[in-house]
């Protein structure tokens, strides 16, 4: 019988810790790890990983916070359509004070819009059904673990008949922007901690090009601290054999092929297109539009509202945040001008994002 | 972006309620120094102390396991009086009910406020009662004050922390602040959380009597959590604070929903534990004081004062990491990544 | 949008699952997941949708090999 609570046993970590410092003991040069996962990104200042760490290894965070690298165009959508009279925007607690424009969802919020926060995109679909005479638009805001709940909301949605359930999507996938960070000479990441739930859903094959093609070892790693560091002394113990492989950490749930049966049903609901990523630019096909089939769902498509010309906060390193070129506290706007009560960046205000992560939980 | 607005972060006793609070409400109404903000206000007159505080209270929903709204007023008051080491003596209730309340349910709120305050030995002395048009309230809205009165000298206060204090918590974080939450958004619980709303100041009095000159703040964490409320006392004491991750007391059902809610207990509000700065050499001794107290089964020392200055919080990992532990920004939003 | 948490099954419903953790039950849909879930098995939930299921050999194989690290540390101590 499997007690799930091993994986953050101290003695695990401690071990882990010793076995990566007895790895690079002696070493003179750094590596650096990269992680692309919102949930890494917390787990890792959550738990002090960074304090466990021999300075041989440095993390980095890239942009793993779906929310961090949507364009501040599509918050301003989101805010246009809750000026709509008739709408109920539902949304992922996260989306919810990331600063548009000139507004937010939380900020229309307290001027009387019916901005909700749901737990799973079939909240909205039942507040669809129950609410027959407004259009309830859910914000699809995520990556290939996200993906698949609102694959399934709307199939849900289209065998219910429902004509008042919307998805304005800003999905994005992962395994091609991080073929275009490692490409990157000025990062130099030595490895890729690659995430633990979108790995669930896409498979670890999906990374293979990035150590096969691209020579940069990458661990498919679990979130919990023992998991972290496991995948850490993999990451090590590859670079000290002079291996770039791809492998499994998160062996639990995470198989080579991943869910097909998900993969199926997002390749039925979303067809993959150009994406802009904030701070990034455009990276073809790493994007996910609702497909043709299902376009009555697509808010974008089916709802006309004018949505006001993008504009980007001045002196905002979010982009190069993202990139992880530059460390949340070496932004100028760091602590000061950017807080998380003032965000200026969506790095800041999604809890997940980088600087929210370091301004919460310090180095 | 537009500044105006106040915002519901505004009132979640985190960083944007203190900003509100330093940047208008406190210079525009009485210029109290951050040192000096306490629970409750101790005011002197011909060499007697009183104290005098006062509380809103707008939770929804109005009635949750553990409590309703009122004995929430009522014990919340009598709390804030007794963290600043004062008895409490006389309560005044301000009800605003909205029009169209129904009036078995306000009878049922001031049977358990009646209830809460005789058992916590206090009168209810004055009040107020109004009605609003409907929706002009959310059902009932409650204002409690209070008075207390001092038996000893001693100068109990958040600015009072001195290197070397241990932290101590008389029982387990974020049973309200989940129990409220599990009923509003409708979970499902193997076990309901109940909320710990209960009146703390016999378990004052006894660790006064104990040690009262070994015991240098009182706390209660309320809206924030544990977090925010021990940010406020490093900033006010000018003191460095680390915390033992390992030492919390934590019950499942609410671990539970923090990590299926992505929430972290720590800034979840807590109603009848309060935390003590207590020095070292009789920090076991006012621990087993809080445990033999029916409010204080689950105590437990989670900390200590370890360098003056800083003004930080910070918390040994259950893994044996450091992190720093910032106060709450707004409102805690549960979140998906 | 990766936070996922792995939950016990407690019973099934055609397509839903309740699942719980920690004394917290929550409903799940098995729309997406590809094997067969039986009452006790672990799965991973993410916004109201089952996306893996614990491997317990796996698990188990982990931990020995993370168990590994911690004799190796020891007998360099």
């Amino acid at each position: 019988m499997i007690n799930l609570e091993e994986f953050r046993s101290r003695d695990l970590v401690k071990g882990l810790a010793a076995k990566i410092r007895e790895l690079t003991a002696g070493r003179t040069d750094t590596m650096t790890f990269m992680e692309v996962c919102g949930t890494h990104t917390m787990s890792i200042y959550q738990y002090g990983i960074r304090s466990l760490l021999p300075p041989q290894v440095r993390l980095i965070s890239g942009p793993g916070c779906p929310v961090c690298v949507t364009p501040i165009g599509y918050v301003d959508h989101s805010v246009a359509f809750a000026r709509l009279p008739g709408t109920i925007i539902t949304t992922f607690g996260d989306m919810l004070r990331v600063p548009g424009s000139t507004s937010s969802l939380m900020q229309e919020r307290a001027r009387g819009a019916d901005v909700r926060i749901v737990y799973s995109p079939l909240d909205a679909v039942n507040l669809a059904e129950k609410n027959p005479d407004k259009k309830v638009i859910f914000l699809g805001v995520g990556f290939e673990t996200t993906a698949p709940a609102i694959a399934g909301s709307i199939i849900i949605a289209a065998a219910r008949g429902l004509e008042n359930f919307f998805v304005l999507t800003a999905h994005k996938t992962i395994p091609i922007p991080m073929q275009v960070l490692s490409s990157d000479p000025e990062l130099g990441i030595d490895g890729y901690i690659c995430p633990a739930h979108v790995s669930a859903i896409i498979g670890a094959n999906a990374y293979r090009f990035l150590a096969e093609e691209h020579g940069i070892p990458c661990v498919a790693t679990g979130f919990e601290p023992a998991d972290v560091m496991h995948g850490v002394e993999m990451l090590v113990r590859q670079i000290v054999e002079g291996r770039s492989d791809v492998e499994i950490q998160y062996s639990r749930f995470v198989t080579w092929e991943g869910n097909v049966k998900a993969q199926a049903v997002l390749r039925d609901v979303f067809t993959p297109v150009d994406s802009a990523w904030r701070g990034i630019g455009v990276i073809p096909q790493s994007g996910l539009e609702i497909a043709d089939k299902y376009a009555a769902f697509d808010a974008a498509k089916v709802i006309p509202v004018e949505v006001e010309e993008p504009r980007e906060a001045k002196g905002c390193q979010c982009g190069e945040v993202l990139k992880g070129k530059v460390a949340p506290f070496d932004c100028p706007l760091f602590g000061g001008v950017c807080t998380p009560e003032t965000p200026v960046g969506a790095c800041m205000v999604s809890s997940e994002g980088s600087c929210a992560a370091a301004y919460k939980y310090g180095q | 972006m537009d500044t105006d607005l106040i915002l519901l972060g505004h009132g979640s006793g985190g960083k944007l309620s203190h900003q509100l609070l330093d940047e208008l409400i406190i210079p525009t109404l009485s210029g109290i120094p951050v040192a000096g903000q306490n629970d409750a206000a101790v005011l002197a007159r011909s060499g007697e102390r009183l104290a005098f505080t006062t509380d809103s209270y707008v939770v929804d929903p109005i009635f949750f396991p553990g409590g309703n709204i009122g004995d929430l007023a009522i014990n919340g008051t009598v709390n804030d009086l007794a963290m600043v080491g004062a008895q409490p003596l006389a309560i005044s209730v301000g009800l605003i009910l909205e029009e169209g309340f129904s009036r078995k349910e306000l009878q049922k709120i001031l049977l358990a406020m009646r209830d809460a305050a005789d058992k916590a030995g206090v009168s209810i002395v004055a009040g107020d009662t109004k009605v609003v048009p409907r929706g002009k309230a959310d059902k009932i809205f409650i204002n409690t004050s209070g008075i207390g009165i001092f038996r000893h000298s001693l100068n109990i206060s958040g600015a009072e922390a001195k290197t070397g204090d241990k932290i101590l918590i008389n029982g387990t974080i974020g049973d309200h602040g989940i129990a409220v939450m599990a009923k509003r958004e409708g979970l499902d619980l193997d076990t309901d959380i109940a909320s710990d709303s209960a009146a703390l100041n016999t378990m004052v009095s006894d660790l006064l009597e104990e040690a009262g000159e070994s015991i240098h703040v009182l706390r209660d964490p309320t809206r924030g959590g544990v977090a925010t409320t021990l940010k406020e006392i490093a900033v006010q004491s000018e003191v460095t604070l680390t915390l033992n991750e390992e030492a919390l007391p934590l019950k499942g059902p609410v671990k539970g929903v923090c990590a299926v809610l992505g929430l972290d207990p720590l800034y979840v509000a807590n109603e009848g534990k309060l935390l003590a700065f207590v020095s070292p050499d009789a920090a076991e001794r006012v621990l087993a004081r809080m445990k033999r107290h029916p409010l204080g089964g689950d105590a437990a020392i989670i900390g200590e004062v370890t360098a003056a200055g800083g003004g930080r919080v910070q918390m040994e990992t259950l893994v044996g990491g450091m992190r720093a532990v910032e106060m709450l920004s707004g409102e805690q939003l549960p979140r998906i990544c | 949008m990766c936070l996922a948490v792995p939950m016990k099954v407690v019973s099934i419903d055609n397509e839903t699952a309740i699942a719980e953790v920690d004394g917290v039950k929550r409903e799940a849909s098995l729309m997406m997941l590809n094997e067969e879930v039986n009452v006790g098995d672990y799965v991973l939930i993410h916004a109201g949708f089952a996306i893996s299921r614990l491997d317990e050999a796996e698990a188990l194989e982990t931990i020995s090999l993370m168990r590994e690290c911690l004799e190796l540390g020891q007998e360099t101590l």
